[in-house]
């Protein structure tokens, strides 16, 4: 088991290691650098060459790299070239909005999708399996700009319900985002739902026509006590990693919805950074996305081992 | 010993023209496929049948409602809302049927290959094609856009490149399924290469996967694609795109519903029908699609 969990730490480690190496490398091969865009149309000759030095960007890739590396795991993610103003500084409260939106869809996203994978698991072909299993697929494959702008159309512009749109700062409370958040959150949450009420409704459906479900039902085990005791708990386990897989997409999802909604967090930083060509900030950002992905996953795996016996011992054997 | 053996392609394609059979059974599949179907048809006929110019502005029909002129009213420019939506998904439709094929291919052989193979290299590619799904799509993609520019030219090589890495994944996986069977084995020990037997047993068999993972991957990239037209990384005005559209109509849409409207219907109906007919094909395969992971 430790053993296990050692071997575990050490892959996500080293994911996030090479995450880091293409993060580097992907940046390091865009014509310009930081230096580039600070002077922008002056950056020539003699000034260029001046920032270069101040900057340490003559020195070779991978000792930059290591550089880098090593002040970012000290959580010193380096100065934006626009203004030299400290990055984490500028990322903490955009990354903390954007955990909130996270959270909070995950929060009404994934009790949603248990209840309704179970339901429609259970009532495989049925109405209202075929009711929601179809909008599983409308709601996970429609982008979220389509969805966020149908339904500011509706409950904003036509019923005028919610707001459609975000304008507190980036630095106020969380509590502050309320009710503006309703909107984004519903729009986040709806696609999650939907993937992993899929993964739910096809593990429930394996999960009943196994041997020992049936084993149970010719004892006359009532039907209620064996989808409680002896179905869902072997069920629920694989959702546990689908939930940390839709963290990746969610990741990416949260960058269109927050475009859309003007919603200040780490997405909506990270399209501007590109489009200022902010090296290091897009370099940061993409370094604390990886990182929270690959601690979701690693999180979930390990959730899983401890829960389930067997894998244990699968794992085992493979290695 | 006197019959003459089926030939193999013959089978092949009685095979494939059952699977369509099963798949147009399905209420799923003949709406997925119909619908599929109509939008190619549209992308390809569309500039012969719409009745106005795309770009042609006209400043006095500015965010008009529908009219018997214009059945679905003009956008913020004049221009009329129903030319753009027919013609909006031409672009996406061509640079998504040309980049699927590209990644199903390059990712799909990969996989089979180092699924057959193994060792270190496979080891080191793996925790290379998690680093790179570890990555939001967007952050990679844009990148490379900001980089290269927004053209054709560069977004299909983009898409191809990254819709291809999850490939790579969901290939070996069906590849080690198949490699344990005892025909690989037989195979082996007849003494065929690595190249034949990826060829005449691990293909075949690992072809069913690949094509119910192209069209996912194909609604994806319409998804990828039509987010960045939405943000404006992905084609550029005047050509007539629904992700650009709706961005451009978003503003005005409290008096101009129909300039949002219509290309949300259209964009919303083209990757419904390509999901159905997935579902669909997934099921007339035998292979349950709602294990996949989203990435």
């Amino acid at each position: 088991m430790l053993r296990m969990l050692l071997r575990r730490l050490f892959l996500g480690a080293v994911t996030v290691v090479i995450v880091s190496v293409i993060i580097f490398a992907g940046v390091e091969i865009l014509p310009g650098d930081a230096c580039t865009a600070f002077l922008e149309r002056e950056a020539q000759g003699r000034l260029l060459e001046n920032c270069r030095e101040a900057q340490g960007l003559n020195r070779p890739a991978a000792e930059r790299y290591l550089d880098w590396a090593a002040s970012a795991l000290r959580g010193d993610l380096g100065v934006s070239a626009n203004g030299g103003v400290s990055i984490a500084e500028l990322v903490g409260n955009r990354l903390k909005n954007s955990l909130l939106l996270a959270a909070c869809a995950l929060g009404v996203g994934v009790p949603l999708a248990i209840v309704l994978g179970v339901v429609t698991g259970l009532w495989r072909d049925r109405w209202i399996d075929l009711l929601f299993s179809t909008g599983a697929i409308f709601a996970m494959t429609i982008p979220e700009f389509v969805s966020a702008t149908v339904l500011i159309l509706v409950f904003s512009v036509w019923l005028g319900w919610l707001p459609g749109i975000v304008l507190t700062s980036a630095g106020a409370p969380a509590s502050e985002f309320f009710p503006e958040i309703l909107l984004p959150v519903i729009v986040l949450a709806m696609v999650m739902t939907a993937h992993i009420l899929r993964m739910v409704r096809s593990s429930v459906i394996e999960v009943m026509a196994g041997d020992y479900v049936q084993m149970a039902t010719l004892k006359g085990v009532p039907y209620w006590r064996i989808v409680f005791r002896h179905a869902l708990p072997n069920a629920l386990l694989p959702a546990i990693n689908v939930v940390a897989l839709t963290v990746a997409w969610l990741l990416g999802g949260v960058v269109v919805v927050e475009v859309v909604f003007n919603y200040p967090g780490l997405g909506r930083m990270m399209i501007d950074a590109i489009s200022d060509r902010d090296l290091p900030v897009v370099q940061a950002i993409a370094l604390i996305v990886a990182t929270v992905y690959v601690v979701v996953n690693l999180t979930a795996d390990l959730l899983t081992m401890v829960l389930n016996p067997r894998l244990r011992t699968h794992y085992m054997r493979q290695r | 010993m006197t019959a003459a053996p089926v030939p193999a392609r013959a089978r092949a394609l009685s095979r494939w023209g059952g699977v369509l059979r099963d798949v147009m059974s399905r209420p799923s599949g003949a709406i997925g496929l119909t619908l599929v179907v109509f939008h190619v048809v549209l992308a390809i006929v569309s500039p012969w049948i719409v009745a106005y110019d795309y770009r042609a502005m006209d400043a006095t029909l500015m965010l008009n409602g529908p009219s018997a002129a214009h059945w679905l009213g003009t956008d913020h420019l004049g221009r009329d809302v129903l030319t753009r939506t027919l013609m909006g998904g031409r672009e996406a439709l061509l640079v998504t049927g040309i980049a699927t094929p590209i990644a199903v291919a390059w990712g799909g052989l990969l996989g089979i290959w180092f699924g057959l193979v193994g060792g270190r290299a496979d080891e080191v590619l793996m925790r290379v094609v998690d680093a790179f799904l570890s990555l939001p799509w967007i952050l990679k993609m844009l990148v490379l856009i900001v980089t290269f520019g927004t053209g054709i030219e560069v977004l299909i090589p983009t898409l191809a490149f990254f819709y291809g890495i999850p490939v790579i994944r969901i290939a070996r996986a069906a590849t080690h399924d198949v490699v344990a069977r005892d025909f690989v084995s037989a195979a082996r020990a007849r003494g065929h290469g690595r190249l034949t037997i990826i060829r005449r047993e691990l293909l075949p068999n690992v072809l069913d996967t690949l094509m119910v993972e192209g069209a996912m991957r194909w609604s994806w990239m319409l998804l990828a694609f039509s987010s960045l037209s939405f943000l404006g990384f992905g084609v550029s005005p005047p050509t007539p795109d629904w992700g650009l559209m709706i961005a451009d109509a978003r503003g005005f849409m409290s008096f101009a519903p129909s300039g949002v409207l219509a290309p949300v219907v259209a964009l919303s109906s083209l990757i419904i029908g390509i999901n159905l007919t997935a579902d669909a094909l997934a099921k007339a395969l035998g292979l349950d699609r709602a294990q996949k992971a989203p990435v």
